[in-house]
């Protein structure tokens, strides 16, 4: 037999059933099903490429990366939020594969969501280093200081700093399919993330989300957990702030040693 | 921006778990008292007389009522919360539970007053 006669054989046949609407046209919302040839390591984004590239080329999706790393292009399929690239339709083990926008953001177009309100969320946590001496990331990029910080210290926020903010766990979150003012898991747990940086000192960093439709507006559903791709434990980062929150844990952070580094100029 | 609240939500929510965790005993002991009488007879209208008359169950009525009060119409107000986010509609709820949960305790303590003939 030969190559291209095995890849036929390999070669199987999916539905891909697509949301479609367009809102800036007022289009009646309905779904679009394609056949799909599909091989073993064949993802959903490969899938749906596929359909843009031979079938219909105004089918509407975000993506960029193709490897988990850049978060563009989140959606719901077979129901559960998930990255369309990281998401192989052999693992799905159905025969159709319905691919919708992700809930709780406003869709634009097709499977394309707006993520304004996601990421205003998160930039009111101010997801960045602060000091008060105002050295900050921005000096460690320029290189005129490093922070000094054990791995202990490191391991207390590393997997909340892996977030590609892809918005999965935010369309996950009941809490915020009800309340839009809700932070949602992501913004609470990159606030976490700052929060327990040893190079961080933001004063009032938890009153943030200290009002009513903070941080104890959360459930504890878990789903946010549940569907990261980047093995973030979002619900366990809000426990935690909770925990710092009510006294039952004592915010007993070390700050990170600051080294100015001398540059080869000074050095001469 | 948030403006100047008497409370932090986390204040309010530490009343809320201490509220509930706390009515979790004064109930459990007043269902205590239920069972060492005949259920039928811990109904009747003197035994509940003289219960209110005791004035350590006064004591557990009382904190039943106000901390049952506090946690349920706090419960209450979080859940309409969620129903909609606009300042009007929040402020509205909390008053409106507030003034639930003073009145609850008035009236409640109001029969545990007459029920003692003062
Ligand atoms: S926590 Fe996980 S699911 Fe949520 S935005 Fe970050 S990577 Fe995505
Ligand atoms: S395309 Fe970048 S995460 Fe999927």
């Amino acid at each position: 037999m030969n190559n291209s006669n095995k890849n036929n054989k390999d070669e199987k046949k999916i539905v891909l059933k697509i949301f479609r609407e367009n809102t800036a046209q007022k289009t009646d919302r309905h779904y679009d099903k394609f056949n799909v040839p599909y091989k073993k390591w064949t993802t959903v984004l490969d899938a749906l490429l596929h359909v843009k590239s031979y079938m219909d080329p105004s089918v509407a999706i975000r993506y960029s990366c193709r490897m988990a790393s850049c978060g563009s292009c989140g959606m719901k399929i077979n129901g559960i939020p998930r990255l369309a690239c990281y998401t192989k339709i052999s693992e799905l083990e159905t025969s159709t594969i319905e691919c919708e926008p992700l809930p709780n953001l406003p869709v634009i177009r097709d499977l394309v969501t707006d993520f304004s309100r996601f990421f205003n969320h998160h930039k009111n946590v101010q997801p960045y280093i602060q000091s008060n001496d105002g050295v900050d990331d921005s000096d460690t990029e320029k290189k005129t200081f490093s922070f000094y910080q054990s791995p202990d210290d490191v391991d207390k926020y590393l997997q909340f700093s892996y977030c590609i903010k892809c918005g999965l766990c935010y369309s996950a979150c009941p809490t915020v399919g009800t309340d839009l003012k809700f932070p949602g898991p992501q913004a609470l747990a990159q606030l976490y993330r700052y929060f327990a940086d040893t190079r961080d000192e933001a004063k009032n960093r938890l009153d943030i989300v200290d009002d009513r439709h903070g941080i104890w507006r959360c459930h504890f559903a878990g789903s946010c957990s549940k569907v990261c791709p980047k093995g973030v434990d979002p619900a366990l980062g809000i426990q935690l702030l909770r925990s710092y929150m009510l006294g039952i844990s004592k915010n007993e952070k070390k700050l990170a040693k600051k080294i100015e580094i001398k540059t080869n100029e000074e050095n001469i | 921006m948030e403006r100047h609240r008497m409370l932090k939500e986390s204040q309010i929510m530490k009343i809320h778990y201490i509220t509930g965790i706390a009515a979790i005993f004064v109930v459990a002991v007043h269902i205590l008292m239920r069972l060492i009488v005949p259920f039928g007879s811990s109904l009747e209208y003197d035994y509940i007389i003289s219960n209110y008359k005791n004035i350590f169950y006064v004591f557990i009525l009382e904190s039943i009522l106000v901390l049952i009060s506090i946690h349920g119409f706090n419960g209450i107000r979080i859940i309409l919360l969620e129903l909609r986010q606009n300042n009007a509609w929040e402020n509205m709820i909390t008053i409106m539970t507030i003034s639930a949960t003073i009145a609850l305790i008035a009236y409640g303590t109001r029969t545990i007053i007459l029920a003692n003939g003062l």
